[in-house]
């Protein structure tokens, strides 16, 4: 009940940061999916560049996000705010992406791969009228885990003052609110879920 | 063939070696194929055969040696050129399962950027050539075909650009027998009306012997024999053929023992 009435009273804020949160994440999504795209071709293209890139970004991902956050702020450029919280959620998308992008085009039947490429189809031609169309499953599979990911990191982007979610649970803690806190805490967890479905839904649909 | 023919393929001391093999995949091998031949390449796996085969569109490169395809060497012209003038059909098909049979017949038109209503027709009088029904088949998807309706699309679209030369790696190789036969004899009616060099790589000593004008026994890289299937049956030159043809004819006995 005191939960309702909270929502009732500060429904603005509420509001507000989940709108923070799912531009962020959007703007984060959409840059690393590009990022992600281009550096898929570099590794198909060079096949060494690719795996330095896989293991660059394997490292990348296994620092904690919060320490990967603070590691940014001294960086020219970067400092406190939203911009530098996106370039970090970019750097991780990049290892999840990277390596569900390469797995998928690799995943294709080589017999169908060796027809087009005896055909007389370019390597360009291969990936994107072969590879690419054939492994539409595992790319989605990539961005959907992105996304999630993101949703939940992005969280804690509140930490370098990003806004979002995030800032309702550290406020919420500061004050001890927790009436804040529990609804930073369902906002993320349930846009993260709801998300998933929506996604997982879709890519049912995806031959 | 005719008293003025022409050379449609030339391996000049054709070497290939795989990285890391201690032994030449394809070893010196040297010969010339007439225009309008049905040429089988026969040999067990490992005998170099399809690596022959795909030192002919470039899909491999000869380590030494070259592959003139009438007059040119094809080692002076860019691969995917040389692909686009030759046929090229294999054992797995390789439809691509996203786009529509007559956008697979279609694939090497549109590389070549013929216009729509060329590329329609030419669609429609191969589907017919290889036996299939227009109306029924060019809107499917290849997973809604038989492996003998598909390897069937597979012919229609290594013919789609009329290629002088066309390269068959064991494309009946994984179809039934009652199939097979069928699809032996429609390849063989098509070559006949076509006047284009086939070159047919098989295990199957039947098939190479039923098909070829001529027949390219290889073994361990090398070529054994290269002539016409009644000399490969009644003058079988050195071991390897002489035991070959032996152990066909010991097949017979157990068909004559049986009937």
């Amino acid at each position: 009940m005191e939960l309702i009435q909270f929502a009732q009273r500060n429904y603005s804020i509420l509001l507000r940061a989940l709108g923070e949160h799912i531009q962020m994440v959007l703007i984060a999504l959409i840059l690393s999916v590009l990022l992600a795209g281009l550096l898929t071709l570099v590794a198909m293209f060079f096949k060494r560049a690719g795996k330095f890139l896989t293991y660059l970004f394997s490292v990348v991902y296994s620092i904690p996000s919060i320490a990967l956050f603070a590691l940014m702020i001294p960086i020219p450029g970067m400092g406190l705010g939203r911009n530098t919280a996106i370039t970090v959620l970019v750097l991780y998308n990049q290892f999840i992406l990277l390596r569900n992008f390469i797995t998928g085009l690799q995943g294709v039947d080589p017999a169908i791969v060796e027809a087009a490429t005896g055909m007389g189809m370019t390597y360009t031609q291969v990936i994107f009228k072969v590879l690419v169309p054939l492994s539409l499953k595992p790319l989605f599979v990539g961005i959907r885990l992105a996304l999630v990911s993101t949703i939940a990191i992005a969280t804690i982007a509140a930490f370098i003052g990003a806004g979002g979610i995030g800032l309702l649970i550290t406020i919420g803690l500061e004050t001890g609110n927790n009436n804040r806190v529990l609804w930073g805490v369902i906002l993320s967890a349930g846009l993260g879920i709801a998300a998933n479905a929506v996604l997982v839904f879709a890519e049912k649909r995806i031959k | 063939m005719m008293a003025n023919t022409t050379i449609a393929i030339e391996y000049q001391h054709v070497y290939k070696r795989f990285n890391g093999a201690n032994y030449n995949a394809v070893n010196d091998v040297d010969l010339s194929i007439n225009e309008g031949e049905f040429i089988t390449i026969l040999g067990s796996s490992g005998s170099g055969k399809t690596t022959l085969l795909k030192m002919t569109n470039r899909l491999y490169d000869p380590d030494s040696g070259n592959v003139i395809l009438f007059g040119e060497n094809i080692r002076n012209v860019d691969a995917v050129k040389v692909r686009r003038r030759i046929g090229y059909a294999i054992q797995q098909v390789g439809l691509l399962p996203h786009m529509t049979i007559a956008q697979n017949i279609a694939i090497v038109p549109n590389l070549l950027k013929w216009d729509k209503q060329r590329i329609d027709n030419r669609v429609r009088e191969l589907t017919a050539l290889v036996g299939l029904d227009c109306e029924e088949f060019l809107k499917r998807y290849p997973a809604q075909l038989s492996g003998g309706q598909q390897q069937r699309v597979g012919l229609a679209r290594a013919l789609a650009a009329d290629p002088k030369i066309m390269l068959l790696d064991e494309p009946f190789g994984a179809i039934d027998a009652i199939n097979r036969l069928n699809l032996q004899d429609e390849l063989k009616r098509i070559h006949g009306g076509l006047k284009k060099t086939f070159l047919f790589v098989t295990h199957d000593i039947n098939e190479a012997l039923k098909l070829g004008t001529k027949v390219i026994v290889m073994n361990e890289g090398q070529v054994c024999q290269f002539d016409t299937p009644e000399n490969i049956v009644n003058k079988p030159v050195g071991g390897f053929v002489e035991s070959l043809i032996r152990s066909y004819r010991e097949q017979e006995k157990i068909w004559g023992g049986l009937s």
